[in-house]
C-alpha cells in the first residue's frame, strides 16, 4: 500500500527552531477499540433494565391486501404477555418523507414489511409465541410487483391519495440541451438498472424505550441523527421533544440505515407506555433483512455526446425509482444522482428527470452514497462507451473534461480545491493503466484479465439540506489536565470520536488519553444534524477545533499571567505550556488550570463552538453551493474473468483519493477498505430479490456479502489538496470509497471480455448469459 | 445434568470458572452465555451460524454457539471473548487488532477475534491465505478485512505489521 503525504508521523513546525511530533496524520488506533476488543463494549443488545420487557412486532408477509380484521385475544391472554397493541390503540400519524407511513398500519397493506401489531412480553420467546397467535384476516388485493405494473392503465392504486402511483416528479437543468445535442459528433445512450443492496450491519436493528414517572421518555437508540430524531418522533408518539432524552449505546454498524425513524421505534414507544416498563425491541437477522430499507433501485436512462477532440457536450437523465409501498428517504437520493451528472465532468449542457413510482415492493432509504452509486454507474459506464467511440483512451477523455480547481459547475457548486485529475493520473498509474492494459482479446475459453476505471464526486465538507447544517461543541479542561470534549457529532464505528479526540489533543498540546469525547446522551449533546453526508470529520472537526482553540488561547493568556512573560512567546505541547522559540516546557497545563481555579482567577476552562460551514442551500432550482468542500477520487479495477463459469474476480484496485488532508492514517485507510469491500459486494453479489413484492433472500447464504477470501490487493493513494476551509485541511471521507467500485468493475468486464454489462450485480449466470447472448449476436 | 420443572441443570467451565446454570432443553449455548452467565461480549449476528459473531473455543474447537443448544455442553470447557485478556492485559491478538485498526463498529470483532485465537491455537505461523480461510466464516460489513487479516499475521510473525 502507498501513501503520498504522509509516510511516517509527520512533524510541523512549531517555531523556527523546534520540531515536534503531530497528532495530525498520525496512525492512531480508536479510542474505543480496546472495550470492543475484550468484548467489555454494552451494544444495545447487551443492555437489559430492570423489569424490561421484550416487544415483538407482527409484519403483513403479503403485499397488498385490505385488514378486515385483527384477533389478539389468543396472544393478550397468554402468560407472561403484558401488551398487545394494533393501529386501534395509537394515534396513526403520517411520518415519512411522503407522509405515507404510520407505525402500525390501519387498514391497507402496501408491502410485506407492513407492521400490524405488536407484543411486549417477559422474554422474547413468549413475545414470539404471542405473535403468532393473533389471528388477521385480509382480503388481498393484487400485487403491483413492477414499476411497469404500477404504470400501466387501470393500474390498482396503491395510495389512495396518489391515483396515477406517481408521488413524486424531481427536474433540474442547466444549460440547453437541444444545443448540447446540435454540438455533438457523437452521441451514444443506453439503459442501466441499479438493483438493492442491504445495510447488513452486524448488530441487528433496535431500541429500549423506557418512561420515567414524569412522563420523560429515555430511549436507547441506535440513530445516527438524534436532534432530528427526538423533533421528528415527537410528532409521531405525541410526546414533547423536549421530554425526550436519546442515548446512543455503541452501534454494530449504520452505513445510512440509522437516519430514519423507523416503524419499530414508535411501536416500541408505544409498547413502553401500554406497560408502564422499560421495553425492548430488537430485529432477528430476518426481520433485519425484511423490514430494513434498503438501498434505491433504480432504472437510469442516460444519452450523452461529444465533440470529436472529446469535449463533453450534454447528458439528458431519465431516471425511474421502485418507490416500494412506503416512502423513506429513497426518495430523495435523486438529489444527489443529480450532483455526479452535473458536476463530476465540465458538461455544458445537462437535464434530468426523475419520476418515483410507487408498487409493492419492500422500500428504500439512506445508504451510504445516497444515490449516487448509481448516478456514477450509469456514468462512468457510459463514458467509456463514448471513448470507445470516439477512439480514445478513457483515462484521456476524462481528463480532458475533468473538472478543475476554482470551477463553478452547472450546478453552482464551486471547487475551490478539486485533486480530480491528480486522482486520474495516479490511480491509473499505480494500476499500471498503459502497460497492463490492452483491448478486448479474442479468446472465447479459459480466463481473461482487464482493467477499468472510474471516478467519482460527492460532498465533503457537509450538505445544506437544512436551515442549519452545523454543530456544537463544549470543551472544559479541568484541573487535572483531562479535556471532555461533548460534541454534537456521534460515532457510529466510523472514529468520528478518535478524530475529534485527535484534533482537541493536537491544538491543546495534550497526550490523545488526555481527551475525553462525550457523544451519546442528547441530554448534554449540543445540536447537529447527524451522521450523513459524510459531513463529521469536517463539520464536527470544525467546531472541535475552534472550541480547542479559544481553550488554547486561554491557557496561554493564564500562563502568560502566571509566567510573567508574553502569550505569543508561549506554546502548548506535552501537557506543558512551554517556550516557543526552545521547546522548554515552563509549567504543566493542569497546574496553570488549578492556579485559575484556585487563585486570584477564580475561572475555569470552558469553551463553546457552533460551526456553520460556509455553504447555501440549493435553491427551488437545485442550484447552489451546497457544501463547503468537494471530494474526488479515481479508482482503477483489475479483474479476471472465467469465461466458462462468468465468475468475476477482483485482483486489485488502485484508488486515489483528494481528502484534503489525512487526519488519522489507519482510519482513513479503514474508510476505503470497507466502502471498497461494500463496492465490490455491490458489484458482484449483493441484491435483495423481491418477487411479486415478496423478499426471496433472508439469510447471509442468500445474501452474500464479501467475505476474507474476496479481499483484493488494495493502493491506496490519499492527495491532501488541503482544503482552506477544512480543519487542518480535511475533507470528509466516508461516502467516497464505494462510489466508483462497481463502475470500474464494470469497465474492467468489458475490457476483459468485450462484453458490456449494464446491470448489477455481475453474478455468474448474469455475467455467462451475456456473454452468450454477445457472441450468438455475433455469430448472426 | 440434574432435571427441575422443564429446565435442565448444566454445569461447565467458562474461562477457566466453574459455572451451573439451568436451561430449557432448547436454549441455545449463546443464549445461556449471554443471558445467564452475562457474557454479552459474545454476539447475536444472524442466529443461523451464517456470520461468525458468536464464535467461542469449545472444548478446543472453534464453533458458533447460536448452533450449540446449552445442554450439549454439560461438563464442557469453553473459552468466550472475555477469557482471553489477562487482567488488564490484552491477549495479543486483541492488542493486534487494535493496532491495526482491525476495529469499527466492532461488533464482529469478538467472534473474530475467537476465530483468529483458534487459528493461531493450531497454526501459530498461518500464510495470509490460511489466514483468509480461517475468518470467512466470520462476516465484516465496516473494515473489509484488510487490517484484521494485517492484525492476525503480526500476530503470527510476532510483531505487528505496521510498526
Amino acid at each position: 500500500m502507498s501513501r503520498t503525504a504522509t509516510e511516517t508521523v509527520d512533524t510541523i513546525t512549531a517555531s523556527p527552531s523546534v520540531k515536534r511530533a503531530s497528532l495530525i496524520g498520525a496512525r492512531i488506533p480508536k479510542l474505543d477499540a480496546p472495550d470492543k476488543a475484550t468484548g467489555l463494549t454494552r451494544y444495545l443488545d447487551d443492555i437489559k433494565l430492570p423489569r424490561m420487557l421484550y416487544g415483538k412486532i407482527l409484519f403483513a408477509h403479503r403485499p397488498h391486501a385490505h385488514i378486515l380484521s385483527i384477533d389478539t385475544s389468543a396472544a393478550v391472554t397468554m402468560k407472561g404477555v403484558r401488551a398487545v397493541i394494533t393501529a386501534d390503540d395509537i394515534d396513526l400519524v403520517p411520518f415519512g418523507f411522503g407522509r405515507d407511513n404510520t407505525a402500525l398500519k390501519k387498514d391497507k397493506i402496501t408491502c410485506v414489511r407492513d407492521e400490524l401489531a405488536a407484543v411486549a412480553a417477559d422474554t422474547p420467546e413468549i413475545a414470539a409465541e404471542a405473535i403468532k397467535r393473533i389471528r388477521v384476516s385480509y382480503e388481498d388485493l393484487p400485487v403491483v410487483g413492477t414499476v411497469e405494473q404500477a404504470i400501466a392503465a387501470g393500474a390498482p392504486v396503491i395510495h389512495e391519495k396518489t391515483p396515477d402511483n406517481q408521488p413524486f416528479h424531481f427536474d433540474y437543468e442547466h444549460g440547453d440541451i437541444d444545443l448540447g445535442i446540435r454540438a455533438s459528433d457523437v452521441i451514444v445512450e443506453d439503459t442501466y438498472n441499479l438493483q438493492r443492496q442491504t445495510h447488513c450491519c452486524m448488530g441487528t436493528a433496535g431500541i429500549i424505550a423506557q418512561f420515567d414517572a414524569q412522563g420523560i421518555l429515555t430511549l436507547h437508540s441506535l440513530t445516527q441523527v438524534p436532534s432530528l430524531y427526538k423533533h421528528d418522533l415527537s410528532r409521531i408518539i405525541n410526546v414533547p421533544p423536549q421530554d425526550i432524552r436519546v442515548i446512543q449505546p455503541p452501534i454494530g454498524g449504520a452505513f445510512g440505515s440509522k437516519l430514519d425513524i423507523h416503524p419499530f421505534e414508535p411501536i416500541c414507544v408505544f409498547l413502553a407506555r401500554a406497560t408502564s416498563r422499560p421495553v425492548k425491541l430488537t430485529f432477528t437477522r430476518e426481520e433485519e433483512f425484511m423490514a430494513t430499507p434498503t438501498r434505491q433501485p433504480m432504472m437510469i436512462h442516460l444519452r450523452s455526446g461529444a465533440q470529436k477532440d472529446g469535449t463533453f457536450t450534454f447528458r439528458d437523465v431519465r431516471m425511474t425509482l421502485d418507490n416500494g409501498g412506503r416512502t423513506s428517504w429513497g426518495a430523495t437520493t435523486p438529489w444527489i444522482s443529480m450532483r455526479t451528472f452535473s458536476s463530476l465532468y465540465r458538461v455544458p449542457h445537462v437535464r434530468q428527470h426523475v419520476d418515483v413510482i410507487y408498487t409493492n415492493n419492500i422500500y428504500a432509504c439512506a445508504f451510504r452514497g445516497y444515490g449516487n452509486p448509481q448516478a456514477t454507474f450509469a456514468l462512468e459506464s457510459q463514458i467509456d462507451v463514448l471513448a470507445e467511440k470516439l477512439g480514445m483512451d478513457p483515462l484521456t477523455l476524462r481528463l480532458k473534461n475533468a473538472q478543475q480547481p476554482g470551477e463553478t459547475t452547472g450546478q453552482g457548486m464551486v471547487l475551490r480545491t478539486c485533486g480530480l485529475a491528480d486522482c486520474l493520473k495516479t490511480a491509473t498509474k499505480h494500476a499500471g493503466w498503459d502497460v497492463k492494459r490492452s483491448p478486448p482479446g479474442k479468446q472465447k475459453t479459459g480466463r481473461v484479465r482487464g482493467l477499468g476505471m472510474a471516478s467519482m464526486f460527492h460532498v465533503g465538507g457537509g450538505a445544506k439540506i437544512h436551515r442549519s447544517d452545523g454543530c456544537g461543541t463544549m470543551l472544559r479542561i479541568d484541573d487535572f489536565g483531562v479535556a471532555t470534549v461533548q460534541t454534537g457529532s456521534s460515532e457510529i464505528g466510523q472514529g468520528s470520536e478518535t478524530v475529534i479526540a485527535q484534533i482537541v489533543a493536537e491544538e491543546l498540546g495534550l497526550d490523545i488519553g488526555k481527551v475525553r469525547v462525550l457523544n451519546s446522551n442528547s441530554d448534554y449533546k449540543p445540536w447537529d444534524v447527524g451522521v450523513h453526508a459524510s459531513r463529521t470529520t469536517f463539520i464536527a472537526g470544525n467546531s472541535a477545533l475552534r472550541a480547542a482553540r479559544e481553550a488554547r488561547g486561554k491557557i496561554l493568556d493564564a500562563a502568560a499571567d502566571h509566567l510573567n512573560l508574553d502569550s505569543v512567546d508561549l506554546d502548548l505541547y506535552g501537557g506543558q505550556v512551554i517556550k516557543r522559540s526552545t521547546g522548554e516546557p515552563l509549567v504543566t497545563i493542569d497546574k496553570i488550570i488549578r492556579g485559575m481555579h484556585f487563585g486570584r482567577k477564580n475561572d475555569m476552562i470552558m469553551t463553546t463552538d457552533f460551526y456553520e460551514p460556509p455553504s447555501e442551500i440549493p435553491d427551488e432550482h437545485s442550484k447552489g453551493d451546497i457544501s463547503a468542500c468537494y471530494a474526488f477520487g479515481t479508482h482503477v479495477a483489475e479483474v479476471e474473468v472465467d469465461l466458462e463459469t462468468g465468475v468475476v474476480k477482483v485482483l486489485g484496485i488502485s484508488a486515489a483519493h483528494d481528502v484534503g488532508r489525512v487526519i488519522n492514517q489507519l482510519g482513513i485507510e479503514g474508510q476505503l477498505e470497507g466502502g471498497i469491500a461494500q463496492g465490490i459486494g455491490y458489484a458482484l453479489t449483493e441484491e435483495v430479490k423481491v418477487e411479486n413484492g415478496r423478499v426471496l433472500n433472508l439469510t447471509f447464504t442468500d445474501y452474500k456479502i464479501p467475505t476474507s477470501c474476496e479481499v483484493p490487493e488494495l493502493k491506496m493513494v490519499f492527495l491532501e489538496t488541503n482544503d482552506p476551509a477544512g480543519p487542518f485541511g480535511a475533507k470528509g471521507m466516508a461516502e467516497a470509497p464505494l462510489v466508483p467500485v462497481a463502475p470500474a468493475i464494470a469497465n474492467a468486464v468489458y475490457n476483459a471480455t468485450g462484453v458490456r454489462i449494464n446491470e448489477l450485480p455481475l453474478t455468474p449466470e448474469r455475467v455467462l448469459r451475456r456473454i452468450q447472448e454477445s457472441r450468438d449476436s455475433e455469430s448472426e | 445434568m440434574q432435571k427441575a420443572n422443564d429446565k435442565l441443570c448444566i454445569e461447565f467451565e467458562v474461562n477457566g470458572e466453574a459455572v451451573s446454570i439451568s436451561v430449557s432443553p432448547s436454549t441455545s449455548l449463546l443464549e445461556s452465555l449471554r443471558d445467564h452467565l452475562e457474557l454479552t461480549g459474545t454476539k447475536y449476528g444472524c442466529g443461523d451460524g451464517e456470520c461468525g459473531a458468536c464464535s467461542i473455543m469449545l472444548n478446543g474447537k472453534i464453533v458458533n454457539s447460536c448452533l450449540v443448544l446449552a445442554v450439549e455442553c454439560h461438563g464442557s470447557k469453553m473459552t468466550t471473548i472475555e477469557g482471553l485478556a489477562n487482567g488488564k492485559h490484552l491477549h495479543p491478538i486483541q492488542e493486534a487488532f487494535v493496532k491495526n485498526g482491525a476495529i469499527q463498529c466492532g461488533f464482529c470483532s469478538p467472534g473474530m477475534i475467537m476465530s483468529a485465537y483458534a487459528l493461531l491455537d493450531k497454526n501459530p505461523a498461518p500464510c495470509e491465505a490460511e489466514v483468509k480461510r480461517a475468518l470467512e466464516g466470520n462476516l465484516c460489513r465496516c473494515t473489509g478485512y484488510r487490517k484484521i487479516i494485517d492484525a492476525v499475521l503480526s500476530v503470527a510473525h510476532g510483531g505487528s505489521a505496521h510498526e
